[in-house]
């Protein structure tokens, strides 16, 4: 491989245990002399710093170009209203951008015969940088109620850097901003816990991520021996079984206090590094 | 003078659809004839984002004056404003029929601000 792997660490449902994978990983990899980036993507709610605690050295806003039309110029052709296809103009008597809607993909702009429409830039949160000692730390914080994060994912997708081994915090689901987080990731780790909630969340992340053609394992978490519906699910499905990581009190207290748990419970240690050869073997 | 009533189906003798951005059918209706026809909205009904402003687009495309619904997100209130379409609301689903006999005679409030939360974004 000519660049260094990229693994998403997403879940079909929040409170999985999603973020323990991600930040404990990222951790053993760097321990190990592994040169790591942790991108946290879950925008809405970022929380691997509570673990990583990273240094922050900065934090650049992240906004997208939104159209803004001069009507003066305007014909009303509707010609920018009819390319947008995500419904961000409005053709009335003349149109009307609904901002909040809009992706800032440049389509009306290009297509205006009269150029009667420029870009501004709308903020839509901010991409933080950092070091969380070895490790090399972005995540994005998407301002409170702002619902577009598609690019403010990218925003943060973009800090990658080949040579290192890079894990995208996902956020949890399967919309667009998973989908944003997840494309081009050399591997996807699904956290899961086993309860009819988690499997029927998990068998709609299958059905998202499968027909991308990414390669992609399960991780067990708060795994419970009298229930197995997880795991014969992978069975029936041919999905991969990364890691059973056994539901333990002491995991829920140290996660509670905002640390890592490899003092208290050093077979973490080795549950990570069984998690890092199973998925190594599938890159 | 010409009206859209919300519809759950193709004529005025059914309910109203309660919720402008996702009706079924806009059913265009002149108060002074009578005369009805019925506009599909499943497009808009569909879109993964901004059908209510698709909606209002649709109105003021068929020329209404005046929308009678149920309920209207604050982004097609935007639009409907800016389109100059006033929005006449019901209180519950009753037939299209009384509906428009009740906004001839005066009998239903219009809105002069967003009535929904709007939670398609
Ligand atoms: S930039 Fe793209 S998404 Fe935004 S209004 Fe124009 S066409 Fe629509
Ligand atoms: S494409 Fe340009 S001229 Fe046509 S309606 Fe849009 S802004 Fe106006």
């Amino acid at each position: 491989m000519s660049s260094s792997p990229s693994i998403a660490i997403a879940s079909g449902k929040g409170g999985t245990g999603k973020t323990t994978v991600a930040v404990h990983l990222a951790a053993w990899l760097a321990g190990r002399g592994h040169e790591i980036q942790y991108l946290d993507c879950d925008v809405e709610e970022p929380n691997g710093h509570l673990f990583l605690k990273p240094e922050i050295k900065a934090a650049e806003p992240a906004a997208i170009p939104v159209p803004v039309v001069d009507m003066n110029r305007c014909t009303a052709c509707g010609k920018c209203a009819a390319v947008c296809e995500f419904n961000a103009i409005a053709m009335l008597k003349k149109p009307m951008v609904f901002p909040e809607l809009c992706h800032g993909c440049g389509a009306c702009t290009l297509v205006c015969p009269v150029d009667a429409i420029r870009e501004e830039p709308r903020d839509i949160g901010t991409v933080e940088t950092g070091l969380a000692g070895p490790i090399r730390f972005a995540q994005g914080r998407l301002n409170v109620g702002e619902p577009m994060s598609p690019p403010l994912i990218r925003a943060v997708k973009i800090r990658r850097d080949p040579a290192a081994i890079a894990l995208f915090d996902s956020p949890p689901g399967t919309s667009c901003p998973v989908i944003a987080t997840v494309r081009a990731a050399d591997f996807i780790v699904l956290v899961t816990e086993p309860s009819p909630f988690g499997l029927h969340d998990l068998t709609l992340a299958v059905e998202t991520f499968r027909p991308m053609g990414l390669p992609f394992g399960v991780v067990v978490n708060r795994a419970d021996p009298a229930d197995e519906r997880v795991q014969d699910f992978c069975r029936q499905q041919e999905i991969p079984v990364l890691a059973e990581l056994p539901d333990d009190r002491r995991v829920a207290e140290t996660y509670a206090r905002g640390e890592l748990l490899f003092d208290r419970l050093p077979e973490w240690r080795d549950r990570m590094a069984a998690l890092w050869a199973r998925i190594e073997e599938r890159l | 003078m010409k009206v859209v009533i919300t519809s759950s189906s193709q004529t005025l003798a059914e309910p109203i659809d309660m919720h402008f951005g996702r009706a079924k059918y806009f059913i265009l209706a002149d108060t002074e004839t009578g005369h009805a026809t019925a506009h599909d909205n499943a497009q808009n009904l569909h879109a993964a984002q901004g059908a209510g402003i698709q909606s209002a687009e649709t109105v003021a495309k068929l020329g209404a004056e005046a929308v009678i619904t149920g309920s209207v997100g604050p982004k097609a209130f935007r639009a409907l404003q800016a389109a100059g379409v006033k929005i006449a609301l019901v209180e519950s689903a009753c037939p299209g029929t009384e509906a428009l006999r009740r906004f001839k005679d005066g009998e239903l409030p219009v809105l002069d601000s967003p009535n929904s939360e709007g939670h398609w974004v």
